[in-house]
């Protein structure tokens, strides 16, 4: 049956494209930014170039590396600790599975600043942990693990595995060959939204490491978010007019290390 | 079936070490730890006293009710017209409209700059329309503008998958019975969505609550609650308040989550 189409239907439209265009002109606006010659000059005044991605990719080639290396660890890390306990838990319908189940999800009604701050004063102290990377590896893992679970286990629920193994059980397979030939396959749709989902996370995840203010300088992403705070922090000040142009002054590093402006 | 369980205990176990070791460990820690300060145990309740915190708290508080409220009702329309209308275009405007789900809160910071900072577009509009600037990124009214960008994505996928179940012959039933289009949405579609929305709304809630990345990026001024936990522990170096504000933090915001999923039913964890 075709729906009538009156006000209703344009209004709802409407609606709909506004909340689209809200969503959407930011993220033009980054890119035209971007891509912009002098931003303080304007698109149309000073022209469009490629200088500043080759510039990014010039400065930050080794950091977006760093990023990448993190969220594949980080998927590594959620594959190995999440789908055993997701079939584990999917297998058992028990009070006890319910309480594990609940523990695991709940990294993320958490806030993460204050995960972040309880792993510091819990680990900070011992050894060189806090400096090396795997102490961000920790809190990616932390905050990443309840997705990859949920979306294992959801699926692994909806495929109806008891039976499944109980036809591979019955026909001789073993405990590791009926979860490698059976269980994996059928979780492979859950799986691979899981791993999706972590990578997405992990690569954009900034929350958990930003809480010591060493890990502004150590995690890739807290890096490229201090660039975008003194950033912020010149626009408040409404200091972009007095920045010298980009011909006389090549990028300093300042006293923390830090190139003070990504975009003369 | 014995090996089995062994086996399925095996699985489970370095799962949950993990938890307990770097999540459920160092929350007991931070517990203790708010109580190390010249107060003892008292700074929990000292902290609930002070003007400051409290004013933040509430403050935090209000700013993700907003958030959440805001957000709640835009998803809700869009969520439900293109759950229930099939047009040219439709998959144009859910993509675009979900695009920004992978956005993490300081980029988000950055674009919420690039519309209403001083070089904003909003500004240039109202400085070419009104001759004056119109800025707000650094502002509260920033914030909410920002967490509004970031939970819409959310909020409006789990709306449409929740008015996809919804039967339409419920409404064409209650038209037919002479509703007005207005009770129709009142009777039927948002008690359908009763649970969508508490799922929904919760997990907006605790991400507004506990959003950092945003506020940190666009300025320290704006004083919610995890900026002042921030600014306590690296500036203040005051390590017993910020372990009892994070503590209070995270469980205020577990306690809203567990309260909606308890009226939800058990379906807010999977909104997640």
């Amino acid at each position: 049956m075709r729906p009538r189409r009156g006000a209703g239907f344009a209004a709802g439209v409407a609606f709909t494209g506004l909340v689209a265009v809200f969503l959407i002109f930011p993220v033009f606006l980054s890119v035209l930014a971007g891509v912009t010659a002098n931003y303080q000059r304007g698109v149309f005044a000073s022209g469009v170039t490629l200088a500043w991605v080759e510039r990014v990719l010039d400065l930050y080639a080794h950091t977006i590396g760093l990023s990448l290396g993190l969220a594949l660890a980080t998927l590594a890390c959620t594959l190995v600790l999440g789908v055993p306990v997701a079939y584990a838990l999917a297998r058992n319908p028990g009070r006890l599975a319910r309480l594990a189940e609940e523990a695991l999800v709940m990294p993320v009604a958490i806030p993460g600043i204050a995960t972040g701050l309880a792993l510091i004063l819990a680990w900070g102290a011992v050894g060189g942990f806090r400096t090396h990377w795997t102490f961000i590896l920790v809190g990616h893992v932390l905050f990443t693990l309840p997705f990859m679970v949920r979306a294992t286990l959801a699926v692994m629920l909806a495929v109806n595995l008891p039976t499944l193994e109980e036809a591979a059980r019955s026909l001789g397979a073993g405990f590791l060959a009926r979860f490698r030939t059976v269980v994996l396959p059928n979780a492979a749709p859950g799986i691979l939204a899981g791993s999706l989902m972590v990578v997405t996370l992990s690569l954009g995840e900034f929350n958990m490491t930003s809480d010591a203010a060493h890990a502004v300088h150590h995690d890739p992403a807290g890096r490229a978010c201090r660039l975008l705070r003194l950033d912020a922090a010149r626009d408040r000040l409404g200091l972009h007019a007095r920045l010298p142009g980009p011909a006389r002054s090549p990028p300093r590093r300042s006293a923390m290390g830090i190139r003070p402006r990504l975009r003369p | 079936m014995g090996r089995d369980r062994l086996a399925l205990a095996l699985l489970a176990a370095p799962a949950i070490a993990f938890l307990a070791a770097f999540f459920l460990l160092p929350l007991a820690l931070m517990l203790r730890t708010g109580a190390t300060g010249p107060d003892g145990w008292a700074t929990y309740v000292l902290v609930l006293g002070n003007p400051r915190y409290l004013a933040s708290l509430w403050k935090t508080v209000a700013l993700a009710a907003a958030v959440t409220a805001a957000t709640l009702v835009v998803s809700g329309i869009a969520g439900v017209f293109l759950a229930r209308n099939r047009f040219r275009g439709r998959r144009v405007l859910t993509a675009f409209l979900t695009l920004p789900l992978a956005f993490p809160g300081v980029v988000i910071g950055f674009m919420v700059i690039l519309l209403a900072g001083r070089q904003g577009v909003i500004g240039e509009l109202t400085m070419a329309v009104a001759g004056e600037r119109l800025v707000f990124a650094y502002s509260l009214a920033g914030l909410f503008v920002g967490y509004l960008y970031f939970s819409i994505p959310r909020t409006v996928l789990t709306v449409m998958a929740a008015a996809e179940k919804l039967d339409p012959a419920l409404e064409e039933a209650a038209r037919s019975l002479g509703a007005s289009p207005w009770a129709v949405v009142r009777d039927v579609i948002l008690p359908g969505l009763k649970g969508a929305f508490l799922a929904a709304g919760a997990i907006c809630f605790a991400t507004a609550m506990g959003a950092f990345g945003t506020a940190f990026t666009l300025a320290t001024r704006i004083d919610v609650l995890p900026m002042v936990i921030y600014a306590e522990f690296t500036v203040g170096a005051n390590i017993a308040v910020a372990a009892a504000l994070s503590f209070l933090l995270g469980a205020i915001t577990w306690v809203v989550l567990a309260a909606a999923r308890t009226a939800a039913g058990g379906t807010v964890a999977a909104a997640g």
